[in-house]
Parts: structure tokens; C-alpha cells; sequence
């Protein structure tokens, strides 16, 4: 039997009526279109689902709908503001961080996570944050170099010393 | 054009695009979720398809009930392998799988029935419902077994036994080399098998329309092979079929062949009158499959003593699994691609590939040649070791150059090998860490060579490998069409940065329209790293009719000679006083108003008439042969047996980089999926035929903490056939990964590991039965 569940999807609020064993995965991609998510193994185990949920990084094919009731999850096509790419996003396209692009989104999403928690992360940091995320194309190099960039950026536009960057 | 390319031959300060870090076209695309792959189109009335899949290795259906699943409510068609009888496969000469299995079901994951239903959870309820009434068979799971027991015929393609194909081919004096030898090698080596695990599953949407047109949309890297066994399976003319291949989340070779659920998603929309869609769940693409093949390898190598090999010989058993697939191609591969880059003066291989109860095997990235490779890039690390010469003076001695043939009458003209070993060896800093690091911590060379295309497409026709198709607008927009797929490695991107440069025009002004059967020419596919060196060919082609035409109603304006005008950044210019100048734009306006509607066609094929002809000279044989040298760092736990790679230097040489980014991009996948072979990866089986662990947990890839520093030495050659003088850089630089890994292992801890994956048990029990030898070193630390 569905049920309504109302809930914050890319700062627009939504009710969606949904069976108990609906993943917000197969919410966001079916019900609401948001196909920007993606879905690689449905397990938890690749990490292309990746989304926010309350400014932390979560599994969506893992997640229940119903467990996100009354709060605020932030996709991939949310990540952008009036049409301006999120640093990150801005950084992995010009470093050459997307190949394929199926995991793009869900690396991206952790790595906003990230540096939302973290302004300066370490490479080492930034290893660690997005260890749950699987990428078969780039040998992960070219992501770690654009998460750097984007935290140097997102750095300097809040006006601190830009360390985050480099190696 | 045949085999010559059109002159594109410019200085580099001369190029504004070619040879830049530009952005991928689909890049902005990709990093805002707004790329459409397969599964996130949704057309409307979608049904959604399963597929049913056999839980025995081997086994004869007896019957197939569906008559419960289909009386299932949403369900909408239920169909078995009798409605799909017409035998396909991607090699002419080898069609032996059925969409789903008619008469035998051969390993555990065979299809047997599918169904169209409402949602997923209605398919999958039905496929509950479907009775199927097997009689198990003796499963095969070995080559052992496949020999000992041919009266066991797991795929009875097979023309005896379970034999698939073997390949046993001489060069040279081969005895007369091994009995010159004053060392010899003569080692077994064994590569366990790897998949490609691409993060995006299968997916494919069939859909009949009212006009009788089905068009399949898939994840596919070979639309155009694709289009034919539709043809040929579905029994619809070839112009009543359409493929589509939407974004593809990556390929690997896994997505060169087609698959069950395109013709499951097609024959039931045909049935139903729906678009039908379906989705491999990851168990299913691990049970697709295709990956590297399982190969034992027997390497004799002999050399003098000044380190100059004077004979191979290699005998190699491979496990091909259920089908044939590109099998045919895998056997003369095996043994094919070891010509270069070092000079062989005799070689023999006798390789035999055989069908076993398991997935079939097929190619991934570096298809056929990484196993070997792995196996001789060790051996030449043995003989330096006994020869005592540094492995990159080994290497050197028996480089085989540029301009020249190899032992089996391969046509090699650029060569950047040497400059691949130098850059390598001085970027790692090799002569101050070769046999000086301590106890547990080694450096390890290996080279490699591979092909830039393959000289002959997979069918025998006289028709181009690849084309393109311009139009020109007068809103100074280009539009570029070409059958290539794009599967992340870049090819789309490729195209624009060629014609951008070649028509000036800015690159935010090229739109590139791509893998669809019904709108763009045809190009065989993202197999044999091919599409850069053809595609490209193709697309410089193209350019050079329409161009000539732009330049000559400006230079009939202008009053200057069609040469001076000067395409380029979105301008068109000539000398003058005061220069004449003009947006593209207006040249692509005064063009059009002279020679009427702008386009262009260009197409590349292969000249035929350069290697050797002898039975089965034509594969491997490539209009260019990349080359690739690694040195692997690594850190080896003498206590747990755990193997870090601390590094891995990648030098690799292109020909020439078109956009250095992707290039590294290829380069940095290519190392690291290797390393991911070495260390981890197995595709294996346990004793019922049944995957050990079909998930992206239980079937190791490495993530960010696993995966070491890479670093990426470009080597240009300026192969004088390419497109701007590139060759290829998407599968050449995986092969070194494994063997330098191996001989990085060996300065580490003294010991050679000859099977893989290099798991912690296996590197404990050498380290154990080396000392238990007494042959632990300790002398040099």
C-alpha cells in the first residue's frame, strides 16, 4: 500500500506517495525524475547514488523513503545555484575528472560533503572521504586533483588562506 | 581515402585546439547529473523486462512452464528461447549463443525465459512463477576437465571436444634460437581471469513504433555490430531496426558484444507493442561477463649472454567459457601481440582456447595480450637477474625501433619505445632505488606494445572503418556526425577538437551527434583502440573539401590566394592592408552563398597490402602499435604478506596527444585497472560453476585508499598515418601494470610470484617456501 511522505528535495518540497520498501533512490530517479543519481548496485557497495541528507552524504539505494520524511535531501541538480556549477562540479570538468560519468555524481556529492565538513582537506582526507565511492574509469588521480582545486576555490572565496590546494 | 591521411601536418604553434587541456564536450553534462545513460530514459507505456536465469552450470531443459507467469496480472508477454531460435555472435565465423538458451543451458546465469511486465517487482514475481524442468548435465569448470573429458561437450559449436580454436604459428628458426641460447628462461605463469566491472550496468530499451521501426537503445560500445545481429536475430531488415547508444557508463570491452536483454527487450516490445526495458542487475553483469580470459602460459626464452633474445616459445591454454565470443580473435592474440617492442629472432606460440561451464570470457581492455605480456615482462626480469644487467639495459638491447617489421611480418612505423623506457627510468629515479631499497620495499620495469585499430573490421567488407559527416550552418555552428561511442573515453570530444581545429571554430560552436544508427555513418565501435586513429582520419577528411571551399569565397572577396586565408579561434583572416578579417560566421555565409548547402563526408579504411599475409597475419596487424613502459613501486609486508604499490610511473607513447587530459585520463584508468588485476581482482567460481562473489564488495575494485599515486610521461612519436600524428592510449598502458608490480615485488622480497592475483596468502607462501630454500636475500640491504 502507498503511502504520502513529504520531504525537501533540492529546496523544493515534495510529497510523494510511495510503497514501505521504496528507496529513495528508486523515489528520486522513478517518482521525481531526478535521474542525475545513479544506480550501480543497488547494494550500497559503489557509492553512484551518493545524495545529501541533511548536508551529509548517504547511500540512496539504501535509504529508505520513508525515512526521509520532514528532511532536506540535496541531489546532483541541486548542487548548482541559478544556473552557476558548484566549484566542484566546475573543477571536475576542467580537470578531466569525469570519464565515463556514471560515478561523477555520487563523487561529486561526497566530496560536497566534504568539504562543506572540511575546508582544507588533505589529499589523504580527501582519499578517505570518497573511499566509498567506486570509479572504474580514471585511476581516481584526476578526482583528487579537482576535489583540491575546488576546495582552494571555495577557500578563497570565503576569504581564507587557500591551503586546500595541491598535493 | 585508403589508408593515406590528408595532410594535417602543422606546427604545433600554429594549433589553437589539438595538443590543449580543453574540456570534454559532454563534460558540463556529466557533472550536473544532466548526461542521459540508458536506464534514465523513461518513455512513456515503459514495461519493464527480467530475464530468468539457470541455477545449474550444466544442464538440458526438458520443459518450460510459463503459463502460471504469464496468467500473472502486468504481466504483458512472457518469451523462451524458442521465440528467439537464430544463433548469433559477434565473430561471422563463430555464432553459437541463442538470446536465451533453446536446448542446454551452459553455466550458471544462461538465460532461459523473459518477461514484460508493469514494474520490476511484477517481472521479477513472474519469473518466480515460470517452471523450468532441468536435467543436470557434468559441468566443466577447467581447461583440465574441457581436455579430459571431451566426450563432455559443454558447447557443441565446438568442432571436437571442447576445443574452441587453436593457433600454433612459427617465425624463425625457433629450435635453432633456443639451442643458441646461452640462458634460458622457462617458467609457468598463470592469469586467474578479471571482469570489467564498469559502474554502469547493462541497460537496453527496446521499442517498436507504429511504423514497424524498432529502435534499441543500449549501453553498448558497438552500435553498429549491434544493428546487424538485431537484423539477423529479430528477422527485421536491417533498415527497420535503429540502435541508439545513449551515455555509457563505462565499457572495457564489456559492451563489445551483444547481449541477452537486447534481443529479450526487443522481441517482447515487438510482442507487446510497449518500449520494454532492462536493467542487468549486478549479479547479471557479472554473469554477462566477457572479461579477460583465465590463461596458463609456458614461456622458454632464451637469450645470449650480452642480454639479445635469440628465440621464444610460448604455449598457452585459455579459458574461454561457455561461448566463443571474440574467442577466435582472443587465441591468435595471445600469441600475436609479443612482436614488439622488442626484436624476437625467432618465435613460436601454440595457443588453444577451450569451452568450459562458466561465463563466457572475452576481451577486456588490452584484449588477449595482457596475460601474456604479463608472463614475458617477468621472464626478461628473470633473465636480467641471471644475466646480471639492470632490466632496463635488458630492455634496450633488443629494442626493435621504428620503421620496421617484426618477426611475424608486422608493420611498425612510429616507435616511441625508448623514450618510454628513458622517461620512465629517470622520472621513478630507478638507478638510485634498483636493488638498493630495503628489505620489503622494490622498484619493478615492465614495457609493452599494443594495437592502434585493427587493420580488418570484425565482418569482411570492402567499405570504410569509420566516417563523418559535417554540416555547417550559417549561424557559424558545425555539427559533426559519426557513429563512434563514446564510453567515457573521450572519442565525441576528439571529434570536436579535430574539426575545431580544422574549421576554426570555436569549440562551445561544435555539437557532435554520435552512436545512432539512423543519423550518423557508421563506425564499428570502442574495441582495438581504434576510434582515434580512424574516426579521426575520418573526421580530417571531412574537413578538408568544406574547408578548401571556405577559403575560397573568402580569398575571391578578399582578392588574396585561397592558402592565406586562415581558419582559426573562430576568426577567418588573410594578409592585407588593413588584414582582412571575418567571424566564421560570415565565412561559413559567403561559402554558402557560393557553393550552396555546406557539408562535408570523410571516411578512413585500413591499408591492406603492408603486413604479412600468411593464415592469420591479418589480427593483430594494425595501421599502429602504441607503446607503454611502467615502473611500479611497491611495499611488501613480510609479516601479512600485503603488497602496497606505492607508485606506479606511466610512460606511455601516444603518437600524439590531442588533448594531454584525456590522454593522462587513459593513461592513470589504464594503470590502475592493471594494478587492480594484480593485487586483487578475480573473477572465480566455486566447485558448482556458481560466482564466489558477483558484487562490487565481495569482487574487489580499489578505491581511493587502494590506489597509488600515478604518474603520466607522455611520449609523442608523431606517427605520420595518424590524425595529427595520435595513435592510441586507451588499452596500451594497462599492460606494463602487472609485470612491473611483479619484478617490484621481487626487488622487494626476493621472490617471484608467478599466479594471479598477488593475494597475501600467495606472497606469504612464497615468501615461506623462499625461506624454507634458504633463497630469502638479505645480501644487498
Amino acid at each position: 500500500m502507498k503511502e504520502l511522505v513529504s520531504f525537501v528535495v533540492n529546496g523544493d518540497p515534495v510529497e510523494v506517495a510511495v510503497e514501505a520498501g521504496t528507496t529513495l533512490l528508486e523515489c528520486l530517479r522513478e517518482e521525481l525524475a531526478l535521474t542525475g543519481s545513479k544506480q550501480g548496485c543497488d547494494k550500497g557497495d559503489c557509492g553512484a547514488c551518493t545524495v545529501l541528507l541533511d548536508g551529509r552524504a548517504v547511500l540512496a539505494c539504501i535509504t529508505l523513503t520513508h525515512a526521509v520524511a520532514g528532511r532536506e535531501v540535496t541531489t546532483i541538480e541541486g548542487l548548482a545555484v541559478a544556473g552557476r556549477l558548484h566549484p566542484l562540479q566546475e573543477a571536475f570538468d576542467t580537470e578531466g575528472a569525469a570519464q565515463c560519468g556514471f560515478c561523477t555524481p555520487g563523487m561529486i556529492m561526497s566530496a560536497a560533503a566534504l568539504v562543506e565538513q572540511n575546508v582544507q582537506p588533505t589529499r589523504e582526507e580527501v582519499r578517505e572521504a570518497l573511499s566509498g565511492n567506486l570509479c572504474r574509469c580514471t585511476g581516481y588521480t584526476k578526482i583528487l586533483d579537482a576535489v583540491a582545486k575546488a576546495a582552494g576555490e571555495l577557500q578563497a572565496a570565503r576569504g581564507a588562506p587557500g591551503t586546500g590546494r595541491g598535493r | 581515402m585508403s589508408g593515406e591521411r590528408p595532410a594535417a601536418a602543422r606546427d604545433d604553434a600554429d594549433l589553437s585546439v589539438i595538443g590543449k587541456r580543453n574540456r570534454k564536450v559532454d563534460g558540463r553534462r556529466k557533472v550536473t547529473g544532466q548526461a542521459l545513460f540508458t536506464d534514465d530514459l523513461q518513455p512513456a507505456r515503459l514495461l519493464h523486462g527480467k530475464i530468468l536465469r539457470s541455477p545449474h552450470a550444466h544442464a538440458r531443459i526438458l520443459a518450460i512452464d510459463t503459463s502460471r507467469a504469464a496468467a500473472l496480472p502486468g504481466v504483458h508477454a512472457v518469451i523462451t528461447g524458442r521465440d528467439l531460435p537464430v544463433a548469433y555472435g559477434i565473430i561471422p565465423w563463430t555464432r553459437d549463443e541463442y538470446p536465451l538458451a533453446i536446448d542446454k543451458v551452459l553455466y550458471v546465469g544462461d538465460g532461459v525465459a523473459a518477461v514484460a511486465a508493469d514494474d520490476e517487482r511484477i517481472a521479477e514475481a513472474a519469473l518466480e512463477l515460470i517452471a523450468v524442468d532441468y536435467q543436470v548435465l557434468p559441468a566443466v569448470l577447467s581447461v583440465e576437465e574441457a581436455l579430459a573429458h571431451p566426450e563432455t561437450q559443454v558447447n557443441t559449436f565446438a568442432a571436437k571436444g571442447n576445443i574452441s580454436k587453436q593457433v600454433r604459428l612459427t617465425f624463425g628458426d625457433v629450435e635453432g634460437g633456443l639451442a643458441a641460447a646461452e640462458e634460458l628462461v622457462e617458467e609457468t605463469w598463470f592469469h586467474a581471469g578479471s571482469t570489467h566491472a564498469a559502474i554502469e550496468p547493462h541497460c537496453a530499451i527496446g521499442d517498436l513504433d507504429a511504423d514497424g521501426l524498432l529502435t534499441v537503445h543500449s549501453s553498448t560500445q558497438v552500435p553498429h555490430y549491434l544493428h546487424r545481429e538485431l537484423s539477423r536475430v529479430l528477422e527485421r531488415p536491417l533498415d527497420r531496426v535503429r540502435v541508439v547508444q545513449p551515455a555509457v557508463g563505462g565499457g572495457f570491452g564489456g559492451k563489445s558484444e551483444p547481449f541477452d536483454l537486447e534481443f529479450a527487450a526487443a522481441k517482447l516490445s515487438c510482442l507487446t507493442g510497449r518500449p520494454v526495458k532492462i536493467l542487468y542487475t549486478r549479479e547479471e553483469v557479472f554473469a554477462a561477463h566477457r572479461g579477460r580470459h583465465p590463461m596458463l602460459m609456458t614461456y622458454q626464452v632464451g637469450a645470449r649472454r650480452d642480454g639479445t633474445l635469440t628465440a621464444v616459445r610460448a604455449r598457452i591454454q585459455i579459458d574461454g567459457g561457455a561461448h566463443s565470443s571474440f574467442g577466435l580473435v582472443t587465441t591468435y592474440y595471445s600469441g600475436q601481440l609479443l612482436g614488439a617492442p622488442y626484436r624476437l629472432p625467432a618465435y613460436e606460440f601454440d595457443s588453444t582456447r577451450v569451452f568450459t561451464n562458466k561465463p563466457s570470457c572475452g576481451p577486456k581492455r588490452g584484449h588477449g595480450s595482457v596475460q601474456p605480456r604479463f608472463a614475458f615482462e617477468c621472464a626478461l626480469d628473470m633473465l636480467a637477474e641471471r644475466l646480471a644487467l639492470d632490466p632496463f639495459e635488458l630492455r634496450r638491447r633488443n629494442v626493435l625501433g621504428p620503421d620496421t617489421r617484426t618477426v611475424n611480418e608486422f608493420r611498425i612505423t612510429s616507435n616511441g619505445f625508448l623514450e618510454c623506457l628513458a622517461r620512465a627510468e629517470q622520472a621513478s629515479g630507478w638507478k638510485e632505488k634498483f636493488r638498493r631499497l630495503p628489505f620489503g620495499r622494490g622498484v619493478g620495469v615492465a614495457g609493452s606494445t599494443y594495437i592502434s585499430g585493427t587493420n580488418y573490421p570484425i565482418y569482411p567488407n570492402e567499405m570504410p572503418q569509420s566516417a563523418v559527416q559535417l554540416k555547417l550552418d550559417r549561424s557559424g555552428r558545425v555539427t559533426v556526425f559519426a557513429g563512434v561511442s563514446d564510453i567515457g573515453q573521450g572519442c565525441d570530444s576528439m571529434l570536436a577538437y579535430i574539426v575545431a581545429e580544422e574549421l576554426g571554430v570555436s569549440l562551445d560552436a561544435i555539437r557532435v551527434v554520435s552512436a545512432d544508427t539512423d543519423l550518423t555513418p557508421v563506425d564499428l565501435g570502442a574495441y582495438s583502440s581504434r576510434i582515434t586513429f580512424m574516426a579521426g582520419n575520418a573526421a580530417l577528411a571531412a574537413c578538408a573539401g568544406v574547408k578548401r571551399q571556405v577559403q575560397e569565397a573568402l580569398a575571391s572577396l578578399w582578392g588574396v590566394a585561397p592558402g592565406q586565408v586562415r581558419l582559426a579561434d573562430g576568426l577567418a583572416t588573410a594578409p592585407g592592408e588593413p588584414p582582412h578579417t571575418a567571424t566564421i560566421a560570415e565565412a561559413f555565409q559567403a561559402a554558402e552563398a557560393r557553393f550552396g548547402t555546406l557539408g562535408g563526408v570523410g571516411s578512413f579504411k585500413t591499408r591492406t597490402d603492408v603486413h604479412g599475409s600468411y593464415r592469420g597475419g591479418t589480427i593483430g596487424a594494425s595501421p599502429a602499435y602504441s607503446f607503454s613502459a611502467h615502473v611500479a613501486e611497491v611495499e611488501v609486508d613480510g609479516e601479512t604478506g600485503q603488497v602496497r604499490v606505492v607508485k606506479i610511473w606511466v610512460a606511455h607513447d601516444c603518437g600524439r596527444a590531442l588533448n594531454p587530459m584525456l590522454v593522462e585520463g587513459q593513461m592513470e584508468g589504464s594503470a590502475a585497472m592493471g594494478m587492480g588485476e594484480a593485487l586483487f581482482e578475480e573473477q572465480a567460481y566455486d566447485e558448482g560453476g556458481r560466482h564466489r562473489g558477483p558484487s562490487l564488495l565481495d569482487y574487489p575494485l580499489a578505491t581511493t585508499l587502494d590506489t597509488p599515486e600515478l604518474e603520466s610521461l607522455i611520449v609523442e612519436s608523431h606517427d605520420r598515418e595518424g590524425p595529427y600524428g595520435a595513435k592510441e592510449a586507451g588499452e596500451g598502458p594497462l599492460h606494463p601494470s602487472i609485470p612491473a608490480i611483479a619484478n617490484a615485488i621481487h626487488d622487494a622480497v626476493g621472490v617471484r610470484l608467478t599466479r594471479l592475483p598477488f593475494h597475501p596468502p600467495r606472497v606469504l607462501a612464497a615468501l615461506e617456501a623462499a625461506r624454507l630454500a634458504g633463497r630469502i636475500w638479505k645480501g644487498r640491504r
